[in-house]
Formats: C-alpha cells, sequence, structure tokens
C-alpha cells in the first residue's frame, strides 16, 4: 500500500502547486479554448479569400461575367488591374492569381478559334496555388460554357464522375483546424509543465529533500505524471465540449470515449518525455531552447499541419518515433472517421511503448540530474 | 560638496512597503559623515531595503531621504548622484557577472562610469594590487571563493571613488580570515581617503564592535543608534549580542533564555555516522578531498566552514544525493546507498536553502511529509499536533511558509525534518540568516532532541558561537578537514582563547604556502586627487559598449548555449524544410471494381498510373470500403458500377463514383483536383484512341502559369519561409531571458545604481544576439543555398538588410517579454506561446495574411515574421531587386523603434 499511497500523496501535493500557480492556470485555461479558437477561426486550409485580381483586356460582356463569377468565401471580390501593374502586384504579394483575360477574346470565342486566357499563380504560396487553379478553370470554364449556351454545341462527357468527400463533406477548415490545434496544445503544455516542474524542484531544493526520504524516483516521476495527466485531460474534456464542440460546432462521429484514452496513453507518454527534458536540461534557458528543438518539429511534422504520405520516406520513418504522428493518426481517425478500437490500437500500442521507453529514461536520469546539482 | 557637513544621509518619516506589509515603518534617523556606520539586526528587519533605497536601487515610496545633499526621490538628482555613491548588494559576488573574469569584471565598471582605457587600466591595476587579487586576474568570477568575490566586489564598487560605499552583509559566509581581511582592507582605504563615508549592515556583532556608529534595527524600527559604548552604556550590557537582545521589545525579549548545553551521556554501540577518505570531484575541481570522520550517536557534530568549503557536498554525500568519487560514508553501520529506503526511514535531512513546498501552508507541509513517511493514519494528527506546539508553530498552521520570517520557516523545516521520529539529523546551515534570538530557540531545539531523545546531530554553520555549543566539530576549507575536536580541545590545541581565533590559526596554517606572496600593497594615491564631478550624460555610447561587450563575453563563455542556437537553428532547418510539405503525393487509393471488364480494368490502371497515386489492393465490397476509408489506410476509393463497360460502348453515359476522405480539408481539395485532371486525361486519351481525334472540351483554353516556382517544388517554397522561423524563435528566446535572469541573479542593481540609462542597458544587450542572429541568418542562406540547392534569385544585399531589421525585431521582442516580466519561466513560456503560435498560424507560412479573417489577421499584420517572409520570398523566389523589397522593409523597420519604446517603459530604472 506504501507504494501507491505516496504516489498519491506526491500528486496532490503537484496539484496543489498547480492551483497556487494561478498565472499559469490563466495559460493553461487560454492555451485550451482561446488560442484553439481564435487559430481555427481565423486561418483555412483550404481555399479561402484567397487574393485575386483580372487584366481584362477585352472589356466585352462575357469577360465581366467571367469577373462577376468570382466571389467569397472563396476569392476576395477581384481587383481590376491593368497589365503593367501585374507582374508588380505579384512580386509584392498582393495576389495570389491574377486573371489574363486577352483583346477581342469574345469575338474569337464566338467565332470559334479557341482563344487563350491566362490564369498566373504565385506557386510559392502552395497551400492555395494548386486547389485555387482548379476553382479557377471550373469557375472559368462554367461561365463560359453558359455563355454560348445556344450559340455552339455543348460537349457532352462520356463518363461522369460522381465525386464523394466523405467525413467533412463541405471541407470546413475549422473542422480540422480545431482538432489538430488541441492536439499541438496538449503536446506543448504537457511537456512544458512536467518538464518545467522538475527544473523548479530542483531550483527550489525540494527535489532533493524528496530524495532523501524514502521515496524512490519512481514514485516521483510517477506522481508528476499523473498529476500533470489528470489535469490535462480534464481541460482536453472542456476543450472539446464546450469549444470545439459547443463554440465552434465541429461534429464529431467517433467515440469521445475512445479519443480520450487515446489522449491519456499520449499523455503518458508525452509527460515522460518532459520529466527527461527536465533531467536534461540543466537550467531554464537550456530547457527553452531544447523545447523549441523539440517542440517545433513534433508539431509541424506530425501530419496535422500537412500531409504526412508526402513527406520524404527518411521524415516520415523517423516521425514514426514521435508520439505526435500517432496521436494526430488516431485522432483522426477516430473524431473524423468514427474509427473503432480495431482501426486505432496499432497506434495506441506504439504510443504506449514510446511512454514507456521516455519513462525507463527519465527514471534512469533522474538521480543522476540532480547529483550534478 | 556634503563632506563639510555632518551628516551623509538623513532621513524621516520613511516608510516602505512590500505589497501592503511595511517593511519600514516611520524611520527618522541621520548617518554621521566621514564615518563608517553600521547597521545591525537580524535579517528580514529592513536593513537590506534601507540600504537599497539609500543608494537609489529601489524606489522611494514614503517619507524624505537625502542623501549627499540631495533628494533621492528626485530623479535628476539621483541620476547626478550615482557617480558618487558605491553600492555592493548582499549575496555574495550578487552583482559580479560569473563567468567574466576578475579583470573583466572590474573593467566593465570602469567603462560604466566613462573612465578611459588609460584610466582603468591605471585604477584597476591599483586595486587589484591593493586587495591581492593581481594574481588572480585572469580568473572567472564563479570560481573565486567567498571571501575573494568579495574583495572584487570592493574593487567594482571602489572603480570611480565613490564618495558614500554602502556594503549590504559583505562578509556574510566569508571564513573568519577572509572576514578579518576584508575589514583591515576597508580600514586601509578610508585611512587614505577619510572623507568617504561607509554604510554598512551585518549580521555579526563581533564585527560591530569596531565601526564608529552603530544603528539597531528590528521589524522595520530603529531600536537605537549611538556609538558601540554609547549604546553599552545605555543598556548596561557587556557584548553587543547582549546589548540588541536588550534592545528588543519586552515581548520577543521573554522568548529568549540563555541557552545551557547540558554534557552528554556517551551511549554505546557503533558511530551513527562514519566516513573514511570520502572525496568528491567535479571535473577537475575536487569539492571534498579525503574527508573521513566518526559520529556518535547521540552527538552533536558541527562543521564549521565559510560558503564553498565542501560541508554541503560532505553531507550530500553521506545523504545518498551525490555519490562519491573515492572513499565511502555509512550510516548505522550500513554503507551508504541510495536505494536503501530502511536506512532513510532513520534519518531526517534539512538541506541548505528552505526546501519545503512554498505553496502549501504549514499545516499541509507537515501532513505530506507525515504520510510521505508512513506514520499511521490514526496518529498523523495527534504527531502534528504534539510538533506544532513544541515547535510554536500554531498560530501559523494555515499559512504559507513564504509569508513567515524566516525564524519560524526554519522552525517548520525542523518540525517536518522530526515528523518521524529520527534517530539522525543532517542539518546543513540551518540558520543561515536567522537572527540570534530565533537562533538560540532553533538550538534549544536541537538540544533537547540530542539529550533527551539521544537523536543524532550533525549540523553546519559558519557561526562560531554556534559551533561552541557542538561537542565535536570539524574546521573544514577548501574541501579538507584541517582538524577535529571538541571546541575547548581546539582552542587549546593552537593555545588561543576563541574558536574565531584557533580558526582562523589553522587557515592561516592551510593558506600560508598559497597566498604568502600577495602581500597588500596599500592603497595607490590615485584615490585622492578626486576629478570634478560632473553629472553624467544622458546618453553615452561609452556605456552602451561596455553591456553589449560584457553580453559578448558572457555569450562566448557559454558555449552550450551558442551552439545550442546555431547548430539548433540549422537542424530545425534540415528536417523542416525537407520536412513541411505542401506537395500532395503518393496517395493510397484503391478500386472497387463491380464491372470486371476490360474498360473498367483500363480505367483504373490509368488512375493508377498518375504519379499521385498509389494503388492498394482491390476493395472486396463495401463494407471494406468503409472500413479501409475509415482507418485511414484509403485517401481515395473508387467505385465502377456494373455494368459499365457495356454502357461505354453504347454510349449510355455510365456514371463512376469517388469517395475522397475528407478528414483534412487541404488534402481532400487537392485530391479533387487530381482526380478531376486524370478523368478528363482519360476521357482525351479515349476519345484520341477510339475516334482518333482530340476532343475539344472547351470552346476555350485555359492556361495556368505557376510562377516563380515552376516546378511547384515544395523545397524552394518551404526554405524561405522556415528561414523567418527560425530567425524568430531562437533570437527571440535567446534574448527573453537576457534582462529577466539579471533580475533574477541580482545583477540588475547595476542598472539601477550606476548611471547607466535604460535605453543603453536595453541596446547594449541587445546587439551581441543581432551579431548572433546574423551570423545565423548568414549560415542559414549559405545553407539553403549550398546545399539544399534552393537557388537565391534576387538581391542578396536587400535580403540582408530586411533581416537585420528582422532580427532586430524578433530580439527586441524577447526583449520586451523579458523587461516585462520577472521571473525567467514566465518569460521562457510567454516568448514560446507568442513566437510559436503568431509565427506558424497567422504570418502567412501556409496561408496568406490576405486570406485570414478576424483576430487572426490583425494578429499577422502587427508581427514582424510576415513582412520578412514576403521579403525572404521575393528575394529567394521571385528573383526581386532592392527596390521591390523596399516595401517589406519600412513596415519592419518600424516595429524596431516601437519596441525598443516598449521595452524601456516596462523595464524600471530603480526596483519597487
Amino acid at each position: 500500500m506504501g507504494f501507491g499511497d505516496n504516489i498519491f500523496q506526491l500528486g496532490i501535493k503537484e496539484l496543489r502547486s498547480l492551483w497556487h500557480d494561478k498565472v499559469l492556470l490563466v495559460f493553461v485555461l487560454f492555451a485550451f479554448s482561446g488560442m484553439i479558437y481564435s487559430v481555427s477561426s481565423s486561418t483555412s486550409m483550404e481555399l479561402h479569400n484567397a487574393p485575386i485580381a483580372v487584366v481584362d483586356e477585352d472589356q466585352s460582356p462575357i469577360s465581366k461575367r467571367i469577373i462577376q463569377a468570382f466571389y467569397g468565401p472563396y476569392f476576395k471580390a477581384p481587383d481590376l488591374i491593368s497589365q503593367r501593374d501585374m507582374d508588380r502586384s505579384m512580386d509584392s504579394g498582393q495576389y495570389t492569381f491574377v486573371i489574363y483575360i486577352p483583346h477581342r477574346f469574345q469575338r474569337d470565342l464566338l467565332a470559334g478559334k479557341q482563344p487563350g486566357i491566362q490564369i498566373n499563380i504565385d506557386a510559392t504560396r502552395m497551400g492555395q496555388a494548386f486547389i485555387g487553379d482548379n476553382y479557377i478553370q471550373y469557375i472559368i470554364s462554367g461561365e463560359i460554357n453558359e455563355a454560348i449556351k445556344g450559340y455552339r454545341s455543348e460537349y457532352q462527357l462520356p463518363i461522369t464522375l460522381t465525386t464523394h468527400i466523405k467525413f467533412n463533406p463541405n471541407l470546413t477548415s475549422a473542422w480540422f483546424g480545431s482538432v489538430m490545434e488541441l492536439m499541438n496544445v496538449i503536446t506543448m503544455i504537457s511537456i512544458i509543465l512536467t518538464g518545467a516542474a522538475v527544473i523548479r524542484e530542483r531550483e527550489h531544493g525540494t527535489l532533493e529533500h524528496l530524495l532523501v526520504m524514502p521515496i524512490t524516483p519512481l514514485q516521483i516521476v510517477s506522481a508528476k505524471i499523473w498529476a500533470n495527466g489528470v489535469v490535462i485531460l480534464l481541460a482536453t474534456i472542456l476543450s472539446l465540449l464546450l469549444v470545439i464542440q459547443g463554440l465552434l460546432q465541429v461534429p464529431i462521429h467517433g467515440s469521445i470515449a475512445l479519443f480520450l484514452f487515446g489522449v491519456t496513453v499520449h499523455l503518458f507518454a508525452t509527460t515522460s518525455l518532459g520529466i527527461f527534458l527536465g533531467t536534461l536540461a540543466r537550467t531554464m534557458p537550456q530547457l527553452g531552447l531544447l523545447m523549441i528543438l523539440i517542440l517545433l518539429p513534433l508539431e509541424m511534422l506530425s501530419g496535422g499541419i500537412t500531409p504526412r504520405e508526402s513527406m520524404p520516406v527518411l521524415v516520415q520513418d523517423i516521425m514514426q518515433l514521435a508520439p505526435t504522428t500517432h496521436f494526430v493518426s488516431f485522432a483522426q481517425s477516430i473524431l473524423y472517421r468514427g474509427a473503432g478500437w480495431d482501426a486505432v490500437w496499432p497506434q495506441f500500442l506504439a504510443l504506449l511503448g514510446m511512454g514507456v521507453v521516455f519513462f525507463l529514461v527519465a527514471l534512469a536520469r533522474f538521480r543522476k540530474s540532480v547529483a550534478l546539482g | 560638496m556634503s563632506v563639510d557637513s555632518a551628516t551623509v544621509v538623513s532621513i524621516s518619516g520613511l516608510t516602505h512597503r512590500y505589497g501592503g506589509n511595511p517593511v519600514l515603518s516611520h524611520i527618522d534617523l541621520s548617518f554621521p559623515a566621514g564615518q563608517m556606520v553600521g547597521l545591525i539586526g537580524p535579517d528580514g528587519v529592513g536593513k537590506s531595503t534601507l540600504l537599497a533605497l539609500i543608494a537609489g536601487a529601489r524606489t522611494l515610496q514614503e517619507g524624505r531621504l537625502e542623501v549627499l545633499d540631495g533628494e533621492m526621490g528626485n530623479r535628476r538628482f539621483r541620476a547626478s548622484a550615482s557617480p558618487r555613491i558605491a553600492y555592493m548588494p548582499q549575496g555574495l559576488g550578487k552583482n559580479l557577472y560569473p563567468t567574466l573574469s576578475v579583470y573583466e569584471n572590474v573593467d566593465f565598471f570602469g567603462r560604466l562610469f566613462g573612465q578611459d582605457r588609460q584610466e582603468r587600466r591605471q585604477r584597476i591595476h591599483d586595486l587589484l594590487q591593493s586587495t591581492g587579487l593581481a594574481p588572480f586576474a585572469d580568473r572567472p568570477a564563479a570560481k573565486l571563493s567567498g571571501g575573494m568575490k568579495q574583495k572584487l566586489g570592493l574593487c567594482c564598487a571602489l572603480i570611480h571613488d565613490p564618495e558614500l560605499l554602502i556594503l549590504d552583509e559583505p562578509t556574510t559566509g566569508v571564513d573568519p580570515l577572509s572576514r578579518r581581511q576584508f575589514w583591515e582592507l576597508i580600514e586601509r582605504i578610508r585611512s587614505r581617503q577619510s572623507s568617504m563615508s561607509v554604510l554598512v549592515a551585518t549580521a555579526y556583532m563581533e564585527e560591530a564592535e569596531n565601526f564608529d556608529w552603530l544603528v539597531a534595527m528590528d521589524d522595520g524600527q530603529v531600536l537605537g543608534s549611538g556609538t558601540p559604548s554609547e549604546l553599552k552604556q545605555a543598556t548596561g550590557q557587556e557584548t553587543l549580542n547582549e546589548v540588541f537582545i536588550a534592545l528588543l521589545p519586552e515581548q520577543k525579549r521573554q522568548q529568549h533564555q540563555r541557552l545551557v548545553v547540558p554534557p552528554r551521556q556517551p551511549v554505546k554501540g557503533e558511530p551513527a555516522i562514519s566516513a573514511s577518505g570520502l572525496t568528491k570531484r567535479f571535473g577537475d575541481f575536487t569539492a571534498v578531498d579525503h574527508v573521513s570522520l566518526e559520529i556518535e550517536r547521540g552527538e552533536i557534530f558541527g562543521f564549521l566552514g565559510s560558503n564553498g568549503c565542501g560541508k554541503t557536498t560532505t553531507m550530500k554525500m553521506l545523504t545518498g544525493l551525490l555519490p562519491p568519487t573515492e572513499g565511502e560514508g555509512k550510516l548505522f553501520g550500513r554503507q551508504v546507498d541510495a536505494r536503501d529506503m530502511a536506512t532513510r526511514n532513520r534519518v531526517g535531512y534539512m538541506s541548505q536553502a528552505f526546501s519545503l513546498y512554498s505553496e502549501l501552508t504549514v499545516q499541509q507541509n507537515l501532513e505530506l511529509h507525515a504520510r510521505l513517511f508512513h506514520l499511521p493514519e490514526g496518529g498523523i494528527k495527534s504527531r502534528i499536533d504534539e510538533l506544532t506546539q513544541r515547535f510554536k508553530l500554531e498560530n501559523y498552521r494555515h499559512n504559507l511558509p513564504g509569508d513567515l520570517p524566516l525564524g519560524i520557516r526554519q522552525r517548520l523545516s525542523l518540525a517536518v525534518a522530526v515528523v518521524h521520529r529520527p534517530e539522525m539529523l543532517i542539518l546543513d546551515e540551518p540558520t543561515s540568516g536567522v537572527d540570534p534570538v530565533a537562533r538560540d530557540g532553533f538550538w534549544q531545539l536541537l538540544v533537547q532532541l540530542s539529550r533527551e531523545e539521544a537523536v543524532t546531530i550533525f549540523i553546519s554553520t559558519h557561526f562560531m558561537d554556534e559551533a561552541t555549543r557542538c561537542d565535536r566539530i570539524s574546521l573544514m576549507h577548501a574541501g579538507r578537514v584541517l582538524a577535529s575536536d571538541t571546541p575547548a580541545g581546539l582552542c587549546r590545541a593552537r593555545g588561543v582563547d576563541s574558536l574565531e581565533q584557533a580558526f582562523i590559526g589553522y587557515l592561516e596554517e592551510a593558506t600560508a604556502s598559497s597566498s604568502a606572496n600577495t602581500r597588500q600593497a596599500p592603497v595607490s594615491a590615485t584615490n585622492t586627487d578626486r576629478r570634478p564631478l560632473q553629472p553624467p550624460s544622458r546618453f553615452s555610447l561609452q556605456r552602451l559598449f561596455a553591456y553589449a561587450h560584457r553580453e559578448t563575453l558572457e555569450l562566448l563563455r557559454d558555449p552550450i548555449r551558442l551552439t545550442f542556437a546555431l547548430l539548433g537553428s540549422v537542424i530545425l532547418m534540415f528536417i523542416l524544410g525537407y520536412g513541411i510539405t505542401l506537395d500532395v503525393e503518393d496517395l493510397r487509393f484503391a478500386s472497387l471494381d463491380l464491372d470486371q471488364t476490360p474498360q473498367s480494368r483500363d480505367y483504373i490502371e490509368h488512375i493508377a498510373g498518375s504519379r499521385y497515386f498509389i494503388r492498394q489492393p482491390d476493395i472486396t465490397d463495401t463494407a471494406a470500403l468503409e472500413r479501409r476509408m475509415a482507418n485511414g489506410e484509403l485517401s481515395l476509393a473508387i467505385e465502377i458500377p456494373p455494368g459499365f463497360g457495356r454502357q461505354l460502348k453504347r454510349n449510355r453515359n455510365p456514371d463512376i463514383a469517388v469517395w475522397i476522405d475528407g478528414a483534412m480539408p487541404f488534402r481532400a481539395e487537392t485530391i479533387y483536383g487530381y482526380i478531376q485532371g486524370s478523368h478528363l486525361a482519360y476521357l482525351t486519351d479515349l476519345s484520341l484512341r477510339t475516334y482518333g481525334i482530340t476532343p475539344s472540351l472547351l470552346p476555350a483554353d485555359i492556361e495556368s502559369r505557376y510562377r516563380y516556382n515552376q516546378d511547384f517544388k515544395s523545397l524552394d517554397a518551404m526554405v524561405p519561409a522556415v528561414i523567418p522561423l527560425l530567425l524568430v524563435f531562437i533570437p527571440a528566446i535567446l534574448m527573453a531571458l537576457g534582462v529577466v535572469r539579471e533580475k533574477e541573479l541580482g545583477s540588475i542593481t547595476n542598472l539601477y545604481v550606476t548611471p547607466v540609462t535604460r535605453l543603453e542597458f536595453l541596446i547594449g544587450k541587445q546587439l551581441p544576439y543581432i551579431l548572433v542572429s546574423m551570423i545565423s541568418f548568414i549560415g542559414l542562406v549559405g545553407l539553403a543555398v549550398f546545399v539544399l540547392g534552393v537557388p537565391l534569385k534576387g538581391s542578396l544585399a536587400a535580403l540582408s538588410l530586411a533581416a537585420l531589421l528582422y532580427v532586430t525585431a524578433t530580439t527586441g521582442l524577447g526583449l520586451l517579454m523579458s523587461a516585462f516580466t520577472q521571473t525567467q519561466i514566465a518569460a521562457l513560456a510567454g516568448t514560446s506561446v507568442l513566437t510559436l503560435m503568431i509565427a506558424i498560424n497567422f504570418c502567412g507560412l501556409i496561408h496568406p495574411v490576405s486570406s485570414m479573417e478576424g483576430a487572426g489577421a490583425i494578429i499577422g499584420q502587427l508581427f514582424p515574421t510576415t513582412y520578412f517572409l514576403e521579403a525572404s520570398r521575393g528575394a529567394f523566389t521571385k528573383a526581386l531587386g532592392f527596390s521591390s523589397l523596399s516595401q517589406h522593409l519600412l513596415p519592419l523597420a518600424a516595429f524596431i523603434p516601437v519596441l525598443t519604446i516598449a521595452s524601456v517603459l516596462s523595464l524600471r530604472k530603480q526596483d519597487r
């Protein structure tokens, strides 16, 4: 009984410490609410408000018709610019797309001369470029077909392609962004809380104090993990129910219980990682740099921001060792695709394995890091 | 000049509060000029606050304070007076820079006071000679002994010939020999420069005996003042210690009773603690050098020595906190083993600093420890009641330890240490900083434990009077035990009356070989030709560069941080440059072919031939389709209905259904585009094969021109975007600790009391980090062009200028955080969250700022990364020159004054 009892007592102490640090609490609360809300409500991955301009040399009814076909939410109302301004405005990044409608476009079109229309795309904005190109082609061809109805016979496609988008039929990006931001917050906060808790206890000498009592590092580490884990799990539940489902109106397909179970496994891995970093860094400044070095790839390359299968194989392989990769993977499966236990257990297992490894390494380093002073 | 007037400081009605609690209340005092004035009293009674106020380090809250004939409340006067005052704050080497050498430290202060190179060299030479530090000029301050640190602090204080020298507990924690040397030095300086007034706070009453004039303080109030003999006469006591106790208010005095240590009854059995040849080395530094000792059960054994002599390290080895390099230690006859839980149950430990949880109340702390030691649940309450009564903690049960006076906190620490009734107590300097009355009370408890309960007590201290109370003591110096015996035995062995003299004797013997040659030359006469004083200029490049120079030295002395910063950005550049990709490729798809005709297979083959898609084993039925899409295995599924081939041949316009995984909207949109394109391409191909003609699907040609990155290569697009990210995270984090670290470590005092202005201080500190960031920038561009093969098509000069403005802004951001926050962790958390969140989400890394809405759009426009990202993309991929890039330079430049002014406003020139 003594073993588990110590872990419980130390964990309660950890909770009291957290409760005492009100500034930290406010910060954690903000991360789980305001941060998720603002990130998912103001940015978008799919085409949204894309800045577009048209160089209309034709000034014909059809060119006007094409211009009027671009409107929100996909595009901003197009600016009309002259050909002279085209390069300059694209150079400065003012527009992602500039459509060039040449002189006599309408006349040639109606005469069946197959005139050209040009879309200039700023390919450095890779997120919008390709998708926007498709949309613009679709819109222009639609307008042209509509405009010449009655003048020329239409071409009927021999095979019809019916597209269904599963899981997020309207491709609302807030659905994706909010949950992904939640995962980033879970990872970041769990690492910061436990890493800083170790350094703080060492700086205040309380860790030393514990280590001369009949308490093992195993108990200290386990206590930090469960206490911080519980706080974050609680914040996750609130965030999921109130912010994501409530405020942002994101429908969740799968089992929330299964997801939370996965979050718990993930938290075991990240809190252990945080403690490991806390034993690695000697001072707070070092912990800061270390955290940036670890968190940045962890968040950017997990598949939560850009698709994983398109990354170089080497990066994909390395990121197999990152807890976030598996986290993002099972979270997408459960929350969007409604996947069940049979689909996500490999990820759970991987996370558990990583957690055990981080945990053991942190444990091994724990006493040593105190000895180093 | 004030030298002629009789007083150097006059105070009336001075009150000072921290968070509503007065630390000084209604002080009326005046200090005679040209004398050595001592403030005596325990820690936490307001001595340090009073000295800091006089030095101008703290803001005056209430009352009048005149120093050197001027009002310290007046900002202009303070600025002009700072070169005439020198202040050495409490703590060993608190205002020194540990990584800088002795010479560099003094040199830095010389620069702050506007001395030219020639003058500085001359003065430093004189000061180091006269303090005996000359042989150690190149040694880093961190590696000096406590006594030497204090001498160095004195050199730094004296470099500018102050009229008023303020020393806050300069000898606390210093060994008695160094202490004596320190006061001799001060005497010599004063004999040369009789007009100088010296103001000293001390907790050592013996030292105060030699001062000209004394002020006794307690609880923020003045108990009495006068010459030592006047005070003794007035109270009718013989020693200052007794004088002080006599001056205390009635109620406090009653708590005090003369401490008597009854003789010890020897206990048979093996020793409680034994150590043989215990040695600890940290690198090439030997902290503890073959220490052997034996402590009997029930004995009070003392370790006497200065800070850093190895007392703490020895104790840590005996508790199992530190593994010894050599030798062994035994507790109760068993070898010290970190995993030996049974032994730990028999030992109580109290570390040097207060190490209980300051966020738990007294009661909660006691309960936590009682539970951790597994006291039976039923017995916990009674044990805690007993302890709180015995240690007089009843009134503080629900207070947080941080709100309690030091003496009470120490009692709590002891109560916690004995909560499980240990047979042995290891106490590391438990009473440092505690006032005499509280110290006696504390010892009363120790004596009880030892004599009545036969608890073995191993205690370290640097107070002589405490050492004399021990049964036996060991004198420690520089990691070695000089002598061990009973206090009386040690005195006898050296043939002296007091333990202090005995210790000095042993110290002189031990250090004779090493320091005999540092004969101390008289303090040079340069101090007498005082330069005419002029108020310092309002802005001085020299002071600014003094800080820049110093910060650079510190940065160079911390190679771990530097390489971390430079190497870290290179590593991240690789990982992120390659890793963040917006190409959507290698998408897994599978088909559910319900037709199984050559036509249907032909269609699927065509899709599989696309470079974007990778074919997976065929789907067998609709349930499998659902399942394989749900677990994320397939991003795309194609369903060809029965009869497809037949309908196609008959021109009956058959239908094909595709399913796209919409979990990641961006990817889904792209897949949608690909499949549409593939579909059209198939139809064109089909028409060509069947009819031999290319059908015109549209009466016009729509031509898409992908500009700047024709191949649509992710690396070329991402690398120019990763550089701005790395140049915000790392410079901001590096800088974020710059100021707040000085706040936590104490050297911020130099900003408070020297003529340096906030602007000089901030810009001076920022310059080296701008330089480091620019080196990092050059490295990153080099890496991009030569290693990653991303061409830089535009103007390098313009990009570099933009980078310079950008890193000035990003370091400025860290600086603002640092000036604003009070703790390192807050600065760290704030900076990382702000920069990570804003730079990744709102600055156009993935979605252009112009596409954002609401708060995000505004935040994006108010963050420098947005502008540098455009500049970087412009220069790398758009081949832009100076004129085109200049539009981004202006907003970048605008951040700099805004951030700098905000930092200046957030930083205080005086402490609260």
